[in-house]
């Protein structure tokens, strides 16, 4: 082992990743890493790859070449599984729940508690469940009916205390924001800012550039499937990541002109 | 142009307030509507029935013969409302009932008794087991090539029921078979397959500590989690109910006696003598009935207490929040098509011992009646919804209405169009139903 020299290793460091469809790269050649206790945002355009990217990392799609790091180790992601024993735990922008099962019966689906007889602990996934919505969303009451009758609310936060409850070390979010109304909204963003403080790496994608502004430590860009640049909070503007974003170009390389034609 | 439109999200939580109907009192208290509503019509059924046959409904000798003609369809409802709920649907089964029954056919009457010799106490036992494996391979089968080659369940299963029924005529070459081995023909039910009358006694009995002993587990474990408890007198009512419906099916079964000449017969076996008034021999739970039960309890358990039934739920609930949840989908499809085939294996052994004769037409159309029973009993074909004792239910409300109608002298062409009324029917009540209840 020749751990580095200086400091630990990233938490996470996806490596040159490449990913195609047919004759489309989806996504080529990017690399990305993640700190403990950091918010990385990543943007782009539609079709700029970032949802595909994250989903290399949380096991629902292969990548074609790339090596990703945890904690400097080599690992391979085959599948959601193996990414969520991996630590890394996912927040889809579909949420991802089965509607007809109710809440605990979502947070734990794949990872169910059982009796000593191999049989669901319903009882046991219920009881945590409480304790946990009890944190997130005190308000939240229905623990019995299928998630298809709760609001985009409760549903998101159905979604989360799934992600959180597993003692992630590593959180990725699509789109964590989009369904929700503003109260809901400002309770996701402090949520973030919690687990942040809690030392938990968390890799958020989003269109909502205020969002990512006000919570990513760093901000990443993809355009086209390739990664335009990594910038560090407080080293551009709101203009000049939009001109990442829609030019392609960073900051010391785009013009004035340039930046002023965004607003024509 | 105003920003109160993004203000819905404090709507959350509806107050509950004083308001108290009787629907929503039986929902706090995890009572289904639907099936007391099912269980209602029913009733219903069996009522309006009995008074326009004058009486012959709701007899022992009817209530017996309707429970046994249920069985089969019912066994395989349990199976198909799993398949429905997957996302999938199973049309083979009736074919599939076709080549298994043949082959087990062929197995007692046939190959066993030359190999370990006529009348061996044993031919039952493999031959059923030999049916079981059979339906669980074919099941296996059309499985793998929903699941692995993405060939949806309705083509893979349209050719089931062709191939099937195709093996079922090329096995026995079209011949009919029969008898069946005696000890086999006791599935079937009839005069000598059943439980008799202590025997149903203590089923019933059994039955009863069952529920009662459910009841006090789960109020116990809803107490040491600190859950809501339902009312005492709630949890007491259903376990009187219940026990009573147990006791109540058990005295109708031991009310109906062996017709006189066989119980003649087994006098004479058994060295008893004919008494002056006759020998009254109740006939107590048929053996396809007590089959049914034992399906059923084990499906219940497969579909709510285990891993690959909350999967099975999920996977219809939504695909691809399965997959990600890194369920094995694929896998689990595969399971539940074999327990379809597993459960088409019994279904098969019981259809055969009933007839005491195996014919290449076998169960065909079964696949209509068991998708309408598991339809009926509320499973959606969407996928995510249905129950096993609702799939029951659906079984019974249609052969309830196909024996009745029977007795009534109805002709045949109009039993299938009352039938095919009271399918779409159902289903369009219980749609509207679903639709209410979504927007509560």
């Amino acid at each position: 082992m020749t751990a580095p020299s200086t400091g630990k290793p990233p938490l996470v460091e996806m490596r040159n990743m490449s990913v195609s469809f047919g004759g489309v790269h989806a996504v080529k050649d990017v690399t990305i890493t993640l700190q403990e206790g950091e918010v990385l945002g990543v943007v782009g355009g539609n079709g700029a790859g970032k949802s595909t990217l994250i989903k290399t990392l949380s096991g629902a799609q292969k990548a074609d070449s790339g090596e990703i790091f945890i904690d400097g180790e080599a690992v391979q992601i085959h599948s959601p599984r193996d990414a969520k024993n991996l630590g890394i735990e996912t927040i889809y922008q579909t949420l991802a729940l089965a509607d007809n099962i109710d809440a605990p019966g979502n947070m734990f689906l794949g990872r169910e508690l059982t009796s000593r007889w191999n049989t669901l602990d319903d009882s046991s996934m219920e009881a945590a469940t409480r304790e946990i919505m009890g944190r997130l969303n005190p308000k939240f009451q229905n623990f019995k009916t299928p998630v298809a009758s709760l609001s985009g609310g409760q549903r998101q936060s159905v979604a989360i205390a799934r992600a959180v409850h597993f003692n992630a070390r590593i959180l990725i979010m699509d789109e964590p924001t989009a369904a929700l109304g503003p109260a809901e909204t400002e309770q996701v963003r402090e949520l973030i800012r919690q687990l942040q403080r809690e030392g938990i790496g968390i890799i958020m994608i989003s269109h909502d550039i205020h969002d990512v502004f006000d919570l990513s430590d760093r901000i990443t860009v993809m355009l086209q499937g390739k990664l335009v640049g990594t910038v560090n909070r407080g080293e551009a503007t709101m203009d000049e990541i939009l001109a990442m974003i829609i030019i392609g170009k960073l900051p010391d390389e785009v013009t004035t002109k340039e930046l002023e034609q965004l607003h024509g | 142009m105003s920003v109160v439109e993004a203000a819905p999200t404090q709507l959350e939580t509806p107050d509950p307030g004083p308001r108290r109907s009787i629907g929503s009192f039986l929902r706090d208290n995890e009572i289904d509507t639907r099936m007391a509503g099912m269980i209602l019509l029913l009733v219903v059924i069996w009522v309006a029935f009995h008074f326009l046959s004058g009486g012959t409904f709701l007899t022992p000798r009817n209530l017996w013969n309707l429970s046994v003609q249920t069985s089969s369809i019912a066994i395989m409802a349990t199976g198909m409302v799993l398949v429905i709920v997957s996302r999938n649907i199973d049309l083979s089964v009736g074919s599939m009932v076709g080549v298994v029954g043949m082959v087990m056919a062929i197995l007692q009457f046939e190959w066993l008794p030359s190999l370990i010799g006529l009348g061996n106490q044993w031919i039952w036992i493999i031959t059923l087991v030999a049916g079981l494996a059979l339906g669980a391979l074919i099941g296996a089968f059309q499985g793998s090539i929903i699941a692995y080659v993405g060939v949806p369940s309705f083509v893979v299963t349209l050719g089931g029921l062709l191939v099937w029924r195709g093996f079922a005529w090329l096995t026995a070459s079209g011949r009919t078979l029969a008898p069946m081995d005696a000890n086999f023909q006791l599935l079937g039910g009839g005069s000598r397959g059943s439980l008799g009358e202590t025997g149903s006694w203590i089923v019933g009995g059994v039955a009863c500590i069952g529920i009662v002993a459910l009841l006090v587990l789960g109020r116990r474990r809803r107490r040491k989690f600190g859950f809501r408890l339902r009312p005492m007198w709630l949890d007491a009512a259903l376990g009187v109910i219940g026990c009573l419906v147990v006791l109540g099916a058990v005295w109708v079964t031991n009310s109906y006696y062996l017709p006189e000449n066989l119980a003649r017969a087994i006098a004479e076996e058994r060295g008893i003598a004919w008494p002056q008034g006759g020998l009254q021999i109740p006939l107590g739970i048929p053996y396809p009935v007590l089959i049914l039960v034992g399906v059923t309890l084990v499906m219940g358990f497969v579909a709510n207490r285990l891993r690959f039934g909350r999967y099975i739920f999920s996977i219809g609930g939504n695909p691809e929040a399965a997959v990600l949840a890194g369920i094995k989908t694929k896998r689990t499809i595969v399971k539940t098509f074999m327990t379809m085939g597993i459960l088409v294996g019994i279904s098969a052994a019981v259809s055969i011992a009933r007839l005491n004769a195996a014919v290449s037409g076998l169960g065909t159309l079964n696949e209509l009646y068991v998708i309408a029973a598991a339809v009926v009993g509320g499973a959606s074909l969407a996928g995510g919804i249905g129950t096993i004792p609702g799939a029951i239910l659906g079984a019974l409300v249609m052969q309830s209405l196909q024996s009745g109608m029977v007795s009534l002298k109805v002709s045949a062409p109009v039993q299938d169009v009352v039938l095919g009324i009271v399918l779409v029917t159902a289903v369009a009540i219980d749609t509207s139903y679903r639709r209410r209840a979504a927007q509560r």
